[in-house]
C-alpha cells in the first residue's frame, strides 16, 4: 500500500509569531520552522499501516526552501522519499489554494491513501483534508483517532462532538488525523544518518501542471486586510491564597454578577 | 435584499444556542434563510423565527449518512439557486470541513474561526492562540464564513421562518465515506462545552481522575467542564471535553482553569473568553498573565471554598 503523508513546516508555537507588514502573510523570517505537531501524528500513522501491510510512505510538503528542515525529519522518522512542491508562485496561497496546489502535486504520484493532520498551528483552517477530498473527488475520512486498513476497505473511527462515527470507505482515500490516534516514535540515529541519502524531488507548478493564476496571495479569494497585535488584556488581579482565597474569587464573581 | 444561509446546528429537534448567533450576525448581512438537514421540528422552527429566519430550507436526513460532501452540496446549490451573499457555519471541526467543501464548489473563498463578521463581510479573527488580530475578507463570490460559538451575542428579532423543501442530487463523488455506527459518549447533564456560558477546566494540578473538586464548582455556577490535554491524556477526563488547539475552542463569558499551567495550546482554546479566573499553586504559571483574576494557592482547598461560597450567595 502506497501513502502519501502531507507535511507542512509552521512557525514553532513556542516563539513569537509574525505576519509580514506587507502582505500579512506568514513572517517565516520571525521564528524557528518546525513540523505542523500534528504532522508527526500523520507521518507516525502511515508507517504503522505501512509496517502492517507494505508498500512506501512518501513525505509532500509545498513551501519554501527552508521546508526541507521538516522533510529530513519526516525522512528520520522512517518515511522512505519525499516530494517537495516548491515556487515562489505559490507564496501567500490560503488555504484552498493550498489544497489545490497540493491535489494537483498529487495527481503525479501513485498512492493509496493520503494522510494528514487536521489542522496546522500557524493558520489553524483545519479545511485542507476536507478541500483535498473534494478537488481529487475521493471519499474524506477526516478527524480520525483509530484507521484500520483491510483489502481495498478502509474505516475509521472519526471524532465528533458527541463521541465518534464510525466511517467506512474504499481506497483511495483521504485521511486526516486527530493527535489521539498515537504516540510518535523519535527518530532512531541510524535512521537520521540514513535520512540524508533518502531521495527529494523538487516540484515546481508546471511540474504538477498548476496554473500560476490560481495561486499565490495574487490570486487567492480570501484577503487579509488589517493585523495588529491583540490589545493586551487589562492586568488583572492575582492573589496569595491565605485561607480566604475561595471567597476573595467569589467577591470577583460577584462584582462581575455571576452569583 | 440578499439572502445569506445559515447551516442550522441542532439536536433531538432543539437549535443550538449558535445558530442564534449566527442568524443574528446573519441580519446584519442580508435576509436570513436558515437550512436544515433533516426534519425541522415545530420547536426548532420557532426558535429560527424567533431570531429572524424568513425561510427554513430542509433536506433529507439522509444526507448525514455520509461524510461532510453531501451538506456542502446542498449548502452550494442553496447559494447558487438564491444567489446569496453568504454562507455561514458554526466553526465546530466538522463545519469548518464542510465550509471548505462550500467554497471549492462555489470557487469562493473560506474564512474560519471568526470572531465578529461586520454588515460588509469583513470578518475578525484572533491568531497565533490569541496574540494577535486580524481582519479578511473574501474577494468575489459567496463568502462562506465559520463563526465561533459564543462570539456574536444573539439578539431576537422575528422572522417568517417559512419551511421550504428542498432537493438536492448527491452525486456518487460525495457518497465515497458512508458513516456505519454513531457512537455518543457521555456527555451527562451539564450544558455542552462550547455552548456554555460558564466553562470550568481542570489539569494536571487537579493530580487524579477524581474531578469531582472540578464537577462541583461547575454545578454550583451551572457550567460546563472542560480538560486540559494533560488531564486527558492521563485518562482522568475523555477526550471529548478537551479545551485547545486540539480540542474544543470556547469563548464563555467566564472561563475558570484549575491547575491548568496555560501553555499555548490550551490558551488557543479558550483566549477569548471574556472573563478569565485561575487557581494554581505557581505564582509564575503563565495562565495568571491572561487571568482577570486569579489565586496563587492550592486548587484543593480554594476550589472546595469558592463553590461554597456560591452556594452561600445564591
Ligand atoms: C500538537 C499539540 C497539541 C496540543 N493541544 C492541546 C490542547 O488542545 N489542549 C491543551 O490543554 N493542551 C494541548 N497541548 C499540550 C500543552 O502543550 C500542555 O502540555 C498542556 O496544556 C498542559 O496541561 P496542564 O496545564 O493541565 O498541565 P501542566 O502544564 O503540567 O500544568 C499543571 C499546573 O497545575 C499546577 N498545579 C499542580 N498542582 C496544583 C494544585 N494542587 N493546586 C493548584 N495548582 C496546581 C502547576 O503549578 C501547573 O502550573 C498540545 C500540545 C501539542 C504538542
Ligand atoms: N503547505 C502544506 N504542505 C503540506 N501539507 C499541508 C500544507 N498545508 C496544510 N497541509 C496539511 O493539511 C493539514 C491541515 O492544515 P490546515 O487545514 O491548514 O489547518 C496539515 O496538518 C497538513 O498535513
Amino acid at each position: 500500500m502506497n501513502i502519501v503523508v502531507l507535511v507542512k513546516q509552521v512557525p514553532d508555537t513556542a516563539t513569537e509569531r509574525k505576519l509580514t507588514s506587507d502582505d500579512f502573510t506568514l513572517d517565516r523570517a520571525a521564528s524557528d520552522g518546525v513540523i505542523n505537531e500534528l504532522d508527526e501524528y500523520a507521518i507516525e500513522e502511515a508507517l504503522l499501516l505501512r509496517e502492517k501491510h507494505g508498500g512506501e510512505v512518501t513525505v509532500l510538503t509545498m513551501g519554501p526552501d527552508q521546508a526541507t528542515d521538516s522533510i529530513r525529519k519526516a525522512l528520520s522518522m522512517g518515511a522512505d522519499k519525499a516530494v517537495h512542491l516548491v515556487d515562489d508562485a505559490l507564496h501567500g496561497s490560503d488555504a484552498l489554494q493550498t489544497a489545490y496546489a497540493l491535489s494537483k502535486a498529487l495527481g503525479t504520484l501513485e498512492f493509496d491513501l493520503v494522510v494528514l493532520g487536521s489542522e496546522s498551528t500557524d493558520a489553524r483552517t483545519g479545511v485542507v483534508g476536507a478541500a483535498l477530498a473534494e478537488y481529487l473527488g475521493l471519499p474524506q475520512l477526516t478527524l480520525a483517532g483509530k484507521v484500520d486498513v483491510d483489502g481495498t476497505a478502509v474505516k475509521i473511527q472519526r471524532q465528533t462532538d458527541y463521541g465518534y462515527d464510525v466511517v467506512e470507505a474504499q481506497l483511495p482515500a483521504v485521511v486526516s488525523v486527530v493527535e489521539k490516534i498515537n504516540e510518535p516514535r523519535y527518530p532512531s540515529f541510524k535512521l537520521i544518518m540514513q535520512a540524508k541519502k533518502k531521495p527529494v524531488a523538487k516540484l515546481g507548478i508546471a511540474d504538477a501542471g498548476i496554473e500560476a493564476d490560481r495561486v499565490g496571495t495574487a490570486a487567492a479569494a480570501t484577503e487579509t486586510v488589517e493585523a495588529s497585535p491583540a490589545p493586551p488584556r487589562a492586568a488583572g488581579t492575582i492573589v496569595k491564597d491565605e485561607g480566604d482565597g475561595g471567597a476573595k474569587a467569589a467577591d470577583f464573581l460577584a462584582e462581575k454578577k455571576f452569583v | 435584499m440578499a439572502e445569506v444561509l445559515v447551516l442550522v446546528d441542532h439536536v433531538d429537534g432543539e437549535v443550538k444556542k449558535v445558530t442564534t448567533e449566527l442568524l443574528t450576525a446573519a441580519r446584519r448581512i442580508g435576509e436570513p434563510s436558515a437550512v436544515w438537514v433533516g426534519e425541522a421540528s415545530d420547536s426548532g422552527t420557532a426558535k429560527l423565527a424567533e431570531y429572524g429566519a424568513q425561510k427554513v430550507y430542509t433536506a433529507p436526513a439522509e444526507l448525514n449518512d455520509y461524510v461532510v460532501a453531501p451538506t456542502a452540496e446542498l449548502l452550494a446549490k442553496l447559494a447558487r439557486d438564491t444567489g446569496a451573499a453568504a454562507v455561514l457555519v458554526s466553526a465546530t471541526a466538522q463545519n469548518k470541513e464542510v465550509a471548505g467543501r462550500t467554497a471549492v464548489k462555489l470557487g469562493s473563498g473560506v474564512l474560519t474561526d471568526v470572531v465578529d463578521v461586520s454588515a460588509d463581510l469583513v470578518t475578525d479573527h484572533s491568531i497565533f492562540g490569541g496574540a494577535m488580530v486580524t481582519k479578511a475578507k473574501v474577494r468575489s463570490g459567496a463568502a462562506v464564513v465559520a463563526v465561533r460559538p459564543n462570539s456574536v451575542p444573539a439578539e431576537p428579532q422575528a422572522g417568517e421562518a417559512a419551511v421550504q423543501a428542498v432537493e438536492v442530487e448527491v452525486p456518487e463523488a460525495a457518497k465515497g465515506a458512508r458513516v456505519v455506527e454513531r457512537v455518543a459518549q457521555e456527555q451527562g447533564e451539564r450544558p455542552e462545552l462550547t455552548e456554555a456560558a460558564i466553562v470550568v477546566s481542570g489539569g494536571r494540578g487537579v493530580g487524579s481522575d477524581d474531578f469531582t473538586v472540578v464537577e462541583k464548582l461547575a454545578d454550583s455556577l451551572g457550567a460546563a467542564v472542560g480538560a486540559s490535554r494533560a488531564a486527558v491524556d492521563a485518562g482522568w477526563y475523555p477526550n471529548q471535553f478537551q479545551v485547545g488547539q486540539t480540542g474544543k475552542t470556547v469563548s464563555p463569558n467566564l472561563y475558570i482553569a484549575l491547575g491548568i499551567s496555560g501553555a499555548i495550546q490550551h490558551r488557543a482554546g479558550m483566549q477569548t473568553s471574556k472573563n478569565i479566573v485561575a487557581v494554581n499553586k505557581d505564582p509564575e504559571a503563565p495562565i495568571f498573565e491572561i487571568a482577570d483574576f486569579g489565586v496563587v494557592g492550592d486548587l484543593h482547598t480554594v476550589a472546595p471554598q469558592l463553590t461554597e461560597e456560591i452556594g452561600k450567595r445564591k
